[in-house]
């Protein structure tokens, strides 16, 4: 179990570079039924199998939206509870399949992993920005993209 | 490998609406529904989750996690069964019949997002391109559109981009 909330790091802390820590996610059925309520989209590829295979898809697939929200839960742990997020941006280079029945999470394991590229002041705001990914269980991005946050100073 | 040829359906009928902006679509944000999406994600974080940590961490109420921008209000009348947002809106339709979502870039002003919170969003076509699909061998449309969100105060709190990309039936 991860922590609720991480401790705060601080902009001085960071280096261009650096690894954030990882966020690991194994989407389920489960998990896309409530993201289908959570985001409002119930797009029938995403629940029912029958209906994801007469499009050509093998099985229903997770949405590309909530990967966009897994990188977002990655940059706010890392941000920290006096830290913002403040951008989250994403491409979606591949499907990515959800866990259904007996089939272990674990087999479709899903890793949020972002490193750091660039730190700058503007004003009295510290921002870092990262680049960030979304990796299968057989080790392909299948999501890349960059994110910013803004930290706290130690000063 | 150079690009294969194939004749652009880009007509300037689709270029007149680029940095047209749709009708407005407007969102709520309720505690239920802040937590239903935090709950949907995996979040741990009680922030999300009770009223009083949100207090103590400085939000004015339970804080939209990163990619929350709240649900359109529902009305059966004009909204769409599967996606909830008004039908039809954002006025560009492609015409090639399948569709991939190809990726999504939100950035945030810092205004505060919270359950309570109105937000009000226009969406404009931003750009059009094309490009020859080699892995499924059909020439591809690639629309961004932007959406600007507004709070109840009138303050703009983020701005969205998303890809959406287009093409034919592969062999059609």
């Amino acid at each position: 179990m991860t922590d609720a909330v991480p401790d705060q790091i601080y902009f001085e802390d960071i280096d261009v570079g650096d690894s954030i820590p990882e966020l690991e996610k194994s989407p389920t059925s489960q998990q896309l039924v409530q993201w289908a309520a959570g985001s409002g989209d119930f797009y029938q590829i995403h629940y029912d199998t029958s209906y994801a295979q007469d499009t050509g898809l093998e099985d229903i697939i997770v949405h590309g939206a909530l990967k966009h929200a897994f990188l977002g839960e990655l940059l706010w742990r890392f941000a920290g509870p006096e830290g913002q997020v403040k951008r989250v941006q994403c491409s979606y280079r591949g499907m990515d399949p959800a866990a259904q029945g007996r089939e272990s999470a674990q087999e479709k394991k899903f890793t949020l992993r972002g490193t750091v590229t660039r730190k700058y002041t503007e004003g009295e705001r510290n921002f870092v920005e990262l680049s960030v990914e979304g990796v299968r269980a057989d080790g392909s991005v299948s999501t890349p993209g960059t994110g910013t946050v803004v930290l706290p100073s130690r000063g | 490998m150079a690009d294969q040829q194939f004749e652009s359906v880009i007509t300037d009928e689709m270029r007149a609406m680029i940095g047209v902006k749709g009708e407005e679509t407007v969102s709520e944000l309720t505690t239920t529904s802040v937590r239903m999406f935090a709950r949907s994600v995996g979040y741990v974080d009680p922030a999300f989750y009770d009223e009083a940590v949100a207090r103590d961490r400085g939000f004015r109420s339970l804080p939209a996690p990163p990619g929350y921008l709240g649900t359109p209000i529902y009305n059966p009348a004009d909204s769409d069964p599967t996606f909830g947002g008004r039908r039809g809106s954002g006025g560009f339709r492609s015409p090639y019949p399948l569709v991939l979502n190809g990726g999504t870039d939100i950035e945030y002003t810092g205004e505060q997002i919270c359950a309570g919170d109105t937000l009000t969003s226009a969406t404009a076509l931003a750009s059009l391109n094309e490009r020859w699909s080699g892995a499924l061998g059909v020439p591809m449309l690639i629309q961004v559109s932007e959406t600007t969100y507004t709070n109840q105060n009138g303050a703009v709190v983020a701005i969205s981009r998303g890809t959406g990309i287009s093409y034919p039936r592969p062999g059609d």
